[in-house]
């Protein structure tokens, strides 16, 4: 059977890139001190989108002495009804715009439209509508009868679900009264400068939220510098490791979201179609650029032939290109350096001797592409077993025994996520118990919702986003 | 002899500094002729009581400097010893039913109210008044209650179900961290009560490093979780240097989390960043009270959120 797709591209015309954009200070887009940029590039076709301003060391001054006088004068002293009716109004500003902020995501990190617009937006949205509800219901949380609010919160985010994260992080900031510091990633600032342009939409005060847009030495300085309270960080957990090196024996307090390298382990008595297609999503799903991607799949030695071949049949349908296109199943790799990263990994894969697949795949001529690949015949010895990838990258070991996939499901330094396929109810509640991961998937991978604590164990980081144990992130308990 | 007498209380001694019990402390006079058995203050490793490996030991003194016994002086090795036991503790503790850990940590107060005369002792020895003593010693035990009694209500009260936009079925539950790493404060036996119980109720395992100027209770607390079915593994007692302890334990790979309780403010800073090398969960000195009501943060300090979905359907 052959299935061919006409060109089904969502049109671009809603969005207006701005040739240059300043930093969000104080309620006022500025220009930062000492005048650098560097650019925004569109992966999918390596095209400039916009230069954006790179905040030094006296713009992250300013934006945290902003934050702290909106803190002391403004968002502090607000009663928690009045902070959850701006909070209110943020998420339905963002409803209203979410197809201009949809397509900027797409434009800007080069993951699907179909995901961008049904995946990322609508959470946003929720993840705002979720926390203006706890703004005034704060002493009803189980944090004693009157929690507080930490002060200023200096928050890294990463390019991968650039939104969504900066969501994860300033709804439940503000919900809790504190004011923000947020840098987004240097590859994906955009929809972080409309969003600064929805705060004023909204008239939020000045100084609540901030953003400074640049790079790791931004990011250095934001969560270095003495006028914080609080750090949140999500990216990779090298970075989490030095951020909590550089926050050790201050005030500070930290949350940490941090890699992964998920085991998603299907047991023989799996409902086959349902567990590929959980497959495919948990590994292929935003190019694989997902810290809680199903990167190791486990199968049941039994039927290992079988789901190989649907799963390379299934794989074989995928379809890869423009992330505007509203067929589009994997879009663009982030960035050079990413698509650099997963190409040497796919490489020392083959070289220490795995066996390396992808299907037949048409790659456009420019731009940042990888194919969907999967790995057979993987050790757990070997670096694509243990390394996080973040690429479209599948490793395919085996197991005999329930103890057997528990101990490798668990065999790395990782444990922030897991998914479990099985139609025996009390072995999943017996894997659930056993896997050492914060989110356990079971007959279903990469779920999210704002109600619903995301976070690692181990060396993924800790504290949790979402839910009422998110909350303590930003609480002085 | 009021003080020392009962049940489970020390024996009756001798009358001179030579002939007492924790360090020859002077007590009424039963038996001129009797020289007591002293005791021999050793680590307390995977439920066994082994001197340090480095066959070091140092002198514990009385606040107005009479000797009272040699502690060990554990080392890096005892402290990789210690954790190799508590990881190897941690799979089965954890996997006792809360119920199961609650009704053991209750046998352990038990034992505690047993010895209560030789705490009493203890203490004084180690500087208390005799009110004082008793009062400290009265404090630990129902300490200890308090935490046991939260083994079965934790998940109740730090898990939740959570209402997703969708037909999934969400739940979070809060699961023990690992291997704690833990640095007891000066506070013999109130402070050191209330920084273990709450780590190990919830299925944690622990290494902890005792007082450095009075560490003779914690050995007498290891005699106590010795035995009251509480497996071997699960609490480690280490005496000896604090400084030269707590570095090892904070860089130590296999460890998941530390307690800094009894750690001076200057050396919070290194040993948070010795913990950083595997993201270690940290609870900094919280400057503690060990009198007053202890709230929720030891347990939650040293938990896991498991949020687990499973769609809806027929």
């Amino acid at each position: 059977m052959n299935f061919d797709y006409a060109p089904a591209p969502e049109s671009a015309s809603i969005v207006d890139i701005r040739p240059s954009y300043g930093l969000f200070i104080d309620g006022e887009f500025t220009d930062p001190a000492d005048g650098r940029s560097f650019k925004s590039v569109n992966p999918a076709t390596e095209e400039v989108l916009a230069e954006i301003a790179e905040a030094g060391a006296e713009d992250v001054d300013r934006a945290v002495a902003a934050a702290r006088a909106a803190y002391e004068n403004v968002w502090g002293p607000m009663p928690g009804r009045e902070r959850a009716k701006y909070l209110y109004r943020i998420a339905r500003l963002i409803q209203e715009r979410s197809r201009e902020l949809a397509i900027l995501e797409s434009i800007d990190n080069g993951k699907p439209i179909r995901e961008s617009r049904d995946v990322d937006l609508p959470l946003v949205a929720a993840h705002f509508f979720y926390h203006a509800g706890w703004a005034d219901k704060l002493s009803y949380a189980g944090y004693g009868p009157d929690p507080r609010p930490l002060g200023v919160a200096a928050q890294v985010i990463p390019w991968n679900f650039p939104l969504l994260m900066l969501a994860w992080k300033i709804a439940p900031a503000l919900a809790c009264g504190n004011t923000v510091v947020l840098k987004p990633a240097e590859t994906t600032p955009l929809t972080a400068l409309v969003f600064a342009d929805i705060c004023r939409q909204a008239d939020l005060p000045k100084g609540v939220v901030n953003i400074v847009t640049g790079a790791g030495e931004t990011g250095r300085l934001l969560v270095e510098h003495d006028g914080v309270d609080k750090v949140a960080f999500t990216g990779s957990t090298e970075v989490g490791k030095q951020i909590a090196r550089s926050v050790a024996g201050t005030r500070k307090k930290l949350t940490l979201e941090l890699g992964g390298k998920a085991a998603n382990v299907v047991f023989d008595d799996a409902p086959l179609d349902q567990a590929v297609e959980g497959v495919v999503n948990g590994i292929f799903f935003n190019q694989g650029h997902v810290c809680c991607a199903g990167s190791r799949l486990l199968v049941h030695e039994p039927i290992a032939e079988e789901l190989l071949d649907r799963l390379k049949a299934r794989m074989a349908t995928l379809r890869v290109g423009d992330p505007l296109d509203k067929n589009t199943d994997v879009g663009a790799i982030n960035s050079a350096a990413q698509l650099e990263k997963i190409r040497m990994l796919s490489q020392v894969g083959e070289r220490e001797g795995a066996q390396r697949w992808s299907p037949p795949c048409e790659l456009p001529d420019r731009g940042y592409w990888f194919a969907p690949t999967l790995f057979t015949g993987v050790a757990q010895s070997h670096r694509i077993a243990r390394e996080e990838i973040f690429g479209p990258v599948l490793s395919v070991l085996t197991f005999r025994t329930p103890d057997e996939a528990v101990a490798k499901a668990n065999n790395t330094p990782y444990g922030l996520s897991a998914g479990v396929w099985t139609e025996k109810g009390s072995r999943i509640l017996w894997m659930a118990e056993r896997l050492r991961a914060g989110v356990v998937w079971a007959n279903t991978y990469n779920k999210f919702d704002p109600t619903s604590p995301f976070g690692g164990y181990k060396e993924s980081g800790f504290g949790r986003e979402g839910g009422r144990h998110g909350l303590e992130a930003y609480l002085n308990v | 002899m009021s003080e020392a007498g009962g049940v489970g209380g020390r024996p009756p001694t001798g009358s001179m500094s030579e002939a007492g019990g924790v360090g020859g402390r002077p007590t009424e006079k039963m038996s001129e002729q009797r020289l007591a058995v002293r005791k021999t203050y050793k680590l307390f490793i995977g439920g066994a009581f082994p001197r340090s490996e480095s066959g070091r030991t140092y002198p514990v003194n009385a606040p107005e400097g009479r000797f009272l016994a040699n502690a060990s002086q554990a080392s890096r090795k005892d402290v990789r010893d210690a954790v190799g036991a508590a990881r190897k503790a941690f799979g089965g503790w954890s996997g006792r039913t809360p119920y199961n850990r609650g009704q053991i940590l209750y046998r352990v107060a038990e034992m505690l109210e047993g010895r209560h005369a030789q705490f009493v002792d203890e203490l004084r020895a180690a500087g208390l008044g005799g009110n004082a003593a008793a009062r400290e010693v009265d404090a630990a035990v129902d300490r200890w209650v308090w935490y046991a009694g939260w083994a079965d209500k934790l998940g109740a009260v730090a898990g939740s179900a959570n209402p997703v936009a969708g037909p999934y079925f969400n739940f979070s539950t809060p699961e023990p961290t690992g291997v704690v790493g833990v640095v007891a404060p000066d506070s013999p036996l109130l402070g050191l009560v209330s920084v273990v119980a709450p780590v190990i109720v919830s299925g944690n395992t622990c290494v902890v490093v005792a007082s450095e100027p009075a560490p003779l209770p914690a050995v007498t607390l290891a005699e106590v979780l010795a035995t009251s079915d509480l497996p071997g593994g699960v609490v480690n007692i280490l005496t000896g240097r604090r400084a030269e302890l707590a570095p090892w334990l904070a860089s130590h790979l296999d460890v998941n989390a530390l307690d800094l309780a009894g750690v001076p403010d200057e050396q919070v800073g290194p040993l948070e960043e010795a913990a950083a090398g595997n993201l270690k969960r940290v609870l900094r000195p919280t400057g503690d009270d060990w009198t007053g009501d202890q709230g929720t943060r030891r347990l939650t300090a040293f938990l896991e959120t498991k949020t687990v979905w499973h769609p809806v359907g027929v």
